[in-house]
Parts: structure tokens; sequence; C-alpha cells
């Protein structure tokens, strides 16, 4: 078991011929990723790497019966292909770009609340089920199967954590990003309940970061409803207020609210220990194995 | 990116919506002589993009053309909250009997924008939430069909403005809204929205700040994109495509993905150092990104030593290295020490790659962040006479 991908997963990459989208598509189909299709408008009939490309996404879903899209679009461009994707009724869409404006998210997030589709992202590294398939740019030799499910708002600090869990012989079940946007399609509550459901994680890792609030609701929901055991890791204690710190999300408001201190206080208060440094995470995850 | 408040005025007045009468003015002479022509009283009002202007000392309302003029001398040049004033605007003294607020924001939680009103108007609405939420209105609004006027009206009578000028608050909030989504804006506000005598609603304060990612289809605000404004290696690292903040320690920070870096101040700080800076270099970087970086990180007086932690993903060690071999190689002598953590994609190659006479380099980033914070207490014992 796993959650969101597997080696059955049937995946279109949107921006399939552009530089990153043909780059990443390889490194995915290298993974053991099933890349059955590739969607972009005016190179239909196209081949990367023997993959067919669609003009459309409806086009590339439909004959080639694809349920997953990775999205590979420039920020410009990007939410017409979120859309494309939504209307196209995938399972699951996994935006990599970055740089998207927040007026356009928030029409596709006014659109994804409408449909039954998963998004992940924007702005996010991808999802890997270790051993099965990856969606997106994340580094697959650094990860391996086993039992802890990870979820971060980060690209590097999710390998950081990775790397360290790996070096000392924990492996993931599922890894996703899911963006450093401040509007994104799945916050933590929504892998969270995954893991919670999914019979194979035995403890989940939760890397979270400054700004927004979605780390309290997480906190929220793990004392509520979680049995199974979380660890934390929040970015940001030395971020000044009012500055962003690289993602558009990271921000901590000038009235202090979005702070790694709120964050840590409600992790803490729902009984789940948040590490100083990434290595103390995976001592957190070490004692509950 | 922040308008500066001269800047947001104009925007509101092109979109119809009432402001004072004001001059932009860099002078003493000039600001008395637009004090003259718009009439007093004025208010004289520092330029910089920082909050609680007024309580600092940034705002002054004058009388005569003898205060403006001791007004002006006083505020031009004034160092406010860290940031030097080199503007003002000088602006007619509105006579209010009532000030009100009425703003426009990303819910970030909700995917949608929120307009907001209160009657609190004048105060820092941030108090007014924490202490008494039910003062502020508050109505989300559906991005595909923008505003309707039925729900300006229902936050403007839901907050309790006065009838006899309600009708002019929800069109001006109408204005605003179309303004915030026309404009990419991310946070729209004005604070006090004053009331006069004679039943007029006027702007005499704007807040307006514009989406970085969509300046690419807003030209005219990207041009007003004050670079000056802010710090001086913030402008360079703006040059350079960098992420950056500066910050007041002494240990430099170079990294990639912005989680990471964060982590990596984090540490610095665990670690009993002090960062000096957030610098990513984002994905994917090449050579020439690694050394602007270094040379970002040099420029800054403050630093005594670097850390340079990359996890590729994207971003491949060998490139890092050899990056970091050719910024390092020109210089006779390396200005500060630096300490290298590579892993991730080519991490292998990268390390065989670099010069091992020129930095540090240390396995795991634990290690390498207390390597660089021991470089930089040596340095700085050192340099401050260090002779117990």
């Amino acid at each position: 078991m796993s959650i969101l991908v597997d080696a059955d997963s049937r995946v279109l990459v949107q921006g399939i011929t552009g530089g990153e989208g043909t780059f990443h598509t390889r490194q995915m189909v290298e993974y053991g990723t099933n890349v059955v299709a590739g969607a972009v408008p005016g190179k239909g009939g196209q081949e990367v790497d023997g993959i067919p490309v669609y003009d459309t996404v409806g086009a590339a879903a439909r004959e080639e019966d694809a349920d997953t899209s990775v999205v590979f679009v420039p920020p410009a461009f990007a939410a017409d292909a979120l859309l494309e994707a939504l209307d196209a009724r995938l399972d699951l869409v996994v935006a990599i770009t970055e740089g998207i404006p927040q007026q356009d998210m928030s029409r596709v997030y006014r659109k994804l609340r409408e449909t039954d589709t998963t998004l992940i992202g924007p702005n996010c590294p991808g999802v890997i089920t270790p051993g099965e398939a990856k969606l997106g740019i994340l580094p697959g030799n650094i990860f391996s199967a086993g039992e802890v499910g990870l979820v971060s708002r980060s690209g590097t600090l999710t390998y950081q954590v990775v790397d360290n869990l790996t070096q000392r012989g924990i492996g993931q079940t599922t890894a996703v990003g899911i963006g450093g946007d401040p509007i994104i399609g799945t916050d933590f509550v929504g892998i969270l309940e995954r893991f919670e459901a999914d019979t194979r994680t035995k403890a989940v890792v939760m890397c979270g970061e400054i700004g927004g609030e979605d780390e309290e609701e997480a906190a929220r929901f793990i004392s509520e409803y979680m049995d199974t055991p979380v660890a934390g890791f929040i970015a940001g204690r030395t971020a000044p207020p009012g500055k962003r710190m690289g993602h558009a999300g990271a921000i901590v408001s000038g009235g202090g609210a979005g702070t790694a201190q709120s964050k840590i206080d409600a992790l803490n208060d729902a009984g789940v220990p948040v590490g100083d440094t990434p290595e103390e995470v995976v001592d957190h995850i070490e004692d509950v194995l | 990116m922040k308008l500066h408040e001269y800047q947001a005025k104009g925007v509101f007045a092109d979109a119809g919506v009432p402001v004072p009468a004001s001059r932009l003015a860099s002078t003493v002479d000039e600001a008395v002589a637009a004090a003259d022509e718009i009439g007093y009283p004025v208010a004289i009002k520092a330029q910089v993009q920082v909050g609680g202007r007024g309580k600092a000392g940034g705002i002054e309302l004058v009388d005569d053309a003898e205060e403006a003029r001791e007004a002006a001398d006083a505020i031009l040049g004034m160092d406010l909250k860290g940031l030097h004033v080199d503007r003002v605007l000088v602006e007619e003294a509105v006579d209010f009997v009532d000030e009100l607020y009425v703003g426009v924001t990303m819910d970030r939680t909700e995917g949608e924008p929120v307009a907001m009103v209160s009657t609190r108007g004048g105060v820092d609405i941030e108090e007014v939430a924490a202490q008494d939420p039910e003062a502020i209105a508050r109505e989300h609004v559906d991005p595909v069909f923008g505003m309707q006027p039925y729900e300006a009206r229902k936050a403007v009578y839901g907050a309790g403005v006065d009838r006899a000028v309600a009708r002019d608050v929800s069109s001006i909030l109408g204005t605003l809204y179309d303004l915030w989504a026309a404009r990419d804006a991310t946070e729209l506000e004005v604070n006090p929205l004053m009331v006069t005598g004679d039943d007029e609603v006027i702007a005499a304060d704007a807040v307006m700040n514009i989406d970085g990612d969509a300046l690419f289809r807003q030209p005219d605000l990207a041009e007003m994109e004050d670079e000056a404004a802010g710090d001086d290696l913030e402008a360079k690292a703006n040059e350079y495509g960098f992420d950056y903040v500066r910050l007041e320690g002494n240990v430099g920070i170079i990294g990639n993905g912005a989680g990471l870096v964060m982590t990596t101040l984090d540490l610095v700080d665990h670690y009993g150092g002090a960062p000096a800076n957030f610098l990513d270099i984002g994905g994917g970087a090449k050579a020439e990104r690694v050394t602007n970086a270094l040379d970002m990180v040099f420029s800054d007086e403050n630093v005594e030593a670097v850390v340079f932690n990359i996890f590729g993903g994207i971003t491949r060690g060998d490139e890092v290295a050899t990056g970091i071999n050719e910024a390092l190689e020109g210089f006779d002598e390396i200005p500060k020490p630096v300490v290298v953590r590579l892993a991730g994609t080519n991490a292998a190659e990268g390390m065989e790659i670099l010069n091992t006479d020129l930095v540090t380099v240390e396995a795991t980033l634990e290690e390498a962040v207390q390597r660089a914070v021991a470089y930089a207490q040596d340095r700085a014992g050192a340099t401050t006479g260090g002779s117990a």
C-alpha cells in the first residue's frame, strides 16, 4: 500500500516537450513511473522517447487511459494547464511549477472544489512511492521503501530529512511535497488523513514552515483523528516578521501570525514532538517504530 | 512588492477612489512650496515602507509655512525603523468626524479573497482583530464572479457603517476590490477611510501590495518597484534574481530551496551562532549563480564565515562545485572561510571537483553549520582584539 501514486498509476505529463518536462519525464520513467502520454498544445502527434504527445489533456487521458498528470508548464500558462487537467477529471494532478500568480491559483482552487480531483502543489517537488513510482522532480536515489510517510511544504528540506531517514535504515511509504505557495491544492490535513488510512504507514514525519495556519490545523487533526504517531519539524524559527523567506507562503505577518513558535506549540500540544534539527526528527521516529 | 503610499494613492485616484490633494517632495523647499499650494493645514508624511510611521515621528500635521519647513526638515533624512527617508508626501489635512477601515486580502486557507470593513479605523487593525474580532465584518468573494454590489453592501452595513455614507463606502469597496483583482494585489487596505462633516468619504492612507509573481503582466507597477528603498545588498540580490533577506548575524548562508535555507539559518542559531542572511540560489543553479551568491555574501561586511549547503534535486553538485571553485580561484586570498556541504544529485562528483585548498568540506548539514559557526566566532574574537 501507498498513497496517491504507485506502479499502476497511468501518468501524463503536461509540458513534456519543454526542457524540464523532457528531463524529468526521463527521470520518472527511469524510476519506474508508468508515463503513458504527454500533452502540449500544438505538439500533438510528436513523441518524446516513444511517449505519444497530444494537443489536449482530454485527448491524452482518453486515448491512453491516463489517471494522473504532472504539470511542468511555465507560470504564466500554468493556471490554464491546471484548469484543463481538472476539466479532464483526472484522479490526481501534481503541479511542479513555481511562481503561479496568486489570483490565478485562487480561480484554480475554486474549480478544484467542484471536482473530485486531488491537486498536489503548485510549487512542489512532487510525490514518490519508493520502489514504485515518482511524480515530479524528487531525486529518486535518496529514497528507500519502508514504513514512514512524509509530508512537507519544502522540496530540499524533504530531501534532507529523507536522506537522514534512509541513512539510518528507515524507509518510506510515500513522500509528498505539498508546496510552498499560499494557495495549494492539498494541505497537511489532506495528506495526513491518507497516511492515517494507509495500513502500511507506521509513522509520519511532517515538515512545516512559517506562514499561514496549516500546521496549526494539522495539529488539531492529529490530536482528534490520528493514531499513527507523527514527528514534526518547523523551519523558519529565525525568520524576521514581514519578510518573505523564499517561498511565497513563508512569511510571518506583521501582526505576528504564522510564527514557527505558534506552530511548534500547537504540535507539541497535540502530542507531536518537534525536532530542533532534522536528525532529532529521525530520533523521534526511531523511538516510535 | 509593496507600493509606497503616494504610488498606491496614484493608482486609487486613477480608479476613481477619492484621495486628498497631495504632492511628493524630496527637499524642504519643495515640501514648503507644495504645502503653500495645497493650503494649510497639511500633513507631511515620510514615504518609507514601515508600519506605525505616525508613532515613530514620520507624520506631522502643520498649520503654516514655518511649521511645514520645520517638519519637512526633521522628517527628510531621518532614519525610520532602519529606513532612510528621502521623500515626503505633502497632503491636504482632512477634517474628519469618523475613521473607517476597508481592505481586501487573500484568505490563504480558503483560497479566495476576503473583503473587510470596520468602523474602528485609524488604529492598528490587527489589534482590533485580536481584541474584538466582531468589530470587523468579513465577506468572502468568489474570484470568478468578482465582488458583487450586494456583497459590498453586506460587509458595509454588517460592520455598522453610518447609513449616511454606507452607499458611498460600498461603492468605494467595490472599486477597491476591482483594483485588487485587476492589478494582481495580494493586499489592499485603506486605514483610515475618513468621513468628513459633509458626509464625504476619502482615503487618507493607502496600502497596496502586489504579487511579485504577477509583475510580468503588470508592467507599469513593475516599474514602480523601488529598489533604492531597501537595503543595498537586497537591491543587488534583486539584480541577481536571488531570494535574499538580510539579517544581523555574522554567519553567511547560501543554499537551495526555501525550507532548507531556513533550516540552515535555524541550525546556525541552534549551535550558538547568528545568521547574517537568507540566500536561496533556487533550483537548477549553474556555476554563474553560485559565483554571484558568494559575491553577495562576501560583500556583507558583517559576515565572518560562510556555510554553503546544497541538497541537489534539480541542482547538480558538480555544477555547484565548479561555481565555488571559479568564484574562489579569482581571489588572491579567500576573504572569508567557506564551509561546503553537498548532497543529492551528483554530490560525489561535486566533492571530487571542489578545491579543498579553498574551502572546508563537511559531510553533514549539522557538521557544516557547526564548523561555520566556530570559524565565525574565532574571527569575530580576533577582530575585536581578543587578548584575554
